[in-house]
């Protein structure tokens, strides 16, 4: 089964980072992304994002396009990466998004993946 | 007792007891709460149709779980009637479904105790889940016995059972590395259940004993089930609530007076305490003290189990309760209502001051807290400042829905009205 694990955070923390703190949190982003290799959950998809300053909301209405600063939603914790894990079920799911390294000072919400058949 | 002229109400009996043993062992195979339970409602349905005249079979939970077996079997097959016949093999295969009739059914409540229990349902959902799944109670029960509205209750076990499904909750034991505090989540869910029944946050009665029995059988199956585990040690604390649940719940014919009125501990009539729970309870905290395990169900047990052994109330070792809840503070440094207990226990122990002075620093973090107003008025009280306790006596009024308590605060204020006029 697959899922999605977002890890939110807030941003201050990740800004306020120095240059030493910022590449120890690298580093372990890397040892996470063999830890889920060799457990054979990794997909290969995950990503961190720009922070949400960057943001940008676009909605269709009658045809036309409308653009608009983000984020979608003002929050004090903003999405901030993502991993997709392929697991047995969400207790395996929840043992592994616990070891994202941003779960530590922020959270992760898991959601599984919808399976669309055919 | 397979003999004819089952009625229905020998057959509906039948079928609860069997519930959760048979729901258990049908979520097991078909891996669906929801189509387990409709094709057990079937089963049962069939079951008032033939029990009649065929009588009660020899073993009820076998029969009931070939029979919803064998409906859920059709329904996978209808549901793929016009595909490939195959295909509806690999579902049933895959899902572990057989045609063999069960003669012996394995008990899978433990497994389904945890699913229920599962830390990702939230709370609410957990405890209705596990009153419906293995108590085997209708949604209305449920409903009713948590004061909530049929309409959600019946949304929050449908939610709760599709995010099993679709979130892939699993449905067995947890591994020994997460064990512990899984099970810690379970017996939490069992002691909600018991309070909600033995301090009913509020309605016309204080004590809803369906609940407190219902929490006092899931525990007792529970440790039955962890007894039976072979990798599995047995645990102090699943003893140490059981032991509790049956402490408290030996005084619940004393707790309310012939008017439905609110009985205080010392006030309360000792004899009306059921011995043979007080003698189950007592041997049961032995069993788990035995292990070496202390934890937080075990200390309340133990101060629930002097209570038991007082004959009086002027004979309760209130010393020895105070070192009790003294143990629990430490397990619980920021839970301000064993501090409350801990204060009156020395009160009661060394006197009112003794005990106001400890409930002094707890006069903010409690504030909304009725039973801190009604010990701090019950302890001026006992000084002897009626003004005081008047205030008190007040400010906990304000707080309390439950009309049983309610009546029993404003007898105590008509007192000291009485008594100062």
């Amino acid at each position: 089964m697959k899922y999605i694990c977002l890890i939110y955070d807030t941003e201050e923390g990740i800004e306020n980072m120095t240059q030493a703190d910022f590449e120890a949190e690298i580093g372990e982003y890397m040892a996470y992304g063999q830890i889920i290799e060799q457990a054979g959950v990794a997909t290969g998809l995950g990503e961190a994002l720009q922070p949400s300053a960057t943001a940008t909301v676009v909605r269709s209405r009658d045809g036309k396009t409308l653009t608009t600063d983000g984020p979608f939603a003002e929050t004090k914790e903003q999405l901030g990466g993502f991993y997709i894990l392929d697991c047995e079920d969400i207790d395996q799911a929840i043992k592994y998004a616990a070891l994202i390294p941003g779960a530590k000072h922020g959270c992760v919400e898991i959601r599984p993946l919808m399976e669309i058949p055919g | 007792m397979s003999h004819s002229s089952a009625t229905n109400s020998d057959i509906t009996q039948v079928f609860q007891q069997s519930y959760g043993r048979v729901l258990a062992n049908l979520i097991s195979h078909l891996r669906d709460f929801e189509l387990a339970e409709d094709m057990l409602q079937e089963a049962f349905v069939t079951a008032l149709q033939k029990w009649p005249e065929s009588g009660i079979p020899n073993s009820p939970a076998a029969w009931l779980t070939t029979v919803a077996r064998n409906k859920a079997i059709d329904r996978l097959r209808r549901k793929s009637k016009w595909e490939d016949e195959t295909e509806a093999d690999t579902i049933l295969e895959k899902r572990g479904v057989e045609m063999t009739p069960a003669d012996e059914i394995p008990d899978e409540r433990l497994k389904l105790i945890f699913t229920c229990c599962h830390p990702a349902l939230n709370l609410d959902a957990q405890v209705g889940l596990t009153l419906n799944t293995l108590g085997g109670l209708t949604t209305a029960e449920v409903a009713k016995a948590l004061l909530v509205p049929k309409t959600t209750m019946a949304q929050r076990l449908v939610r709760a059972k599709r995010k099993i499904k679709q979130a892939g909750i699993p449905y067995r034991v947890p591994a020994t590395e997460e064990l512990s505090g899984r099970l810690n989540g379970v017996l939490h869910v069992i002691y909600l259940i018991f309070n909600e029944g033995y301090s009913a946050t509020s309605g016309e009665n204080l004590i809803r004993a369906d609940l407190c029995s219902e929490a006092i059988r899931l525990a007792t199956v529970l440790t039955h089930l962890l007894d039976r585990e072979p990798a599995l040690d047995p645990d102090a604390e699943a003893l140490g609530l059981l032991s509790l649940m049956l402490l408290h719940d030996a005084r619940q014919a004393s707790r309310v007076g012939t008017d439905g009125s609110l009985v205080l501990l010392e006030e309360q009539n000792r004899t009306l305490w059921d011995q043979d729970k007080i003698a189950a309870g007592t041997a049961i905290l032995d069993q788990a003290m035995a292990l070496r395990h202390s934890g937080p169900y075990q200390i309340q047990a133990a101060i629930s189990a002097l209570h038991a052994e007082a004959k009086t109330a002027a004979d309760t070792d209130w010393q020895q309760i105070a070192m009790l809840y003294k143990g629990l503070m430490r397990s619980e440094p920021e839970n301000g209502i064993i501090q409350l207990n801990h204060a009156v226990a020395v009160a009661m122990a060394e006197g009112p001051l003794a005990g106001l002075a400890l409930l002094e620093p707890l006069a903010e973090t409690l504030q909304d807290y009725y039973l801190f107003h009604a010990a701090k008025a019950d302890l001026n009280r006992r000084a002897g400042w009626p003004e005081d306790a008047l205030l008190a006596y007040q400010a906990a009024v304000e707080l309390t829905q439950n009309e049983v308590e309610l009546s029993f605060l404003e007898g105590r204020i008509a007192e000291l009205t009485k008594a100062s006029n």
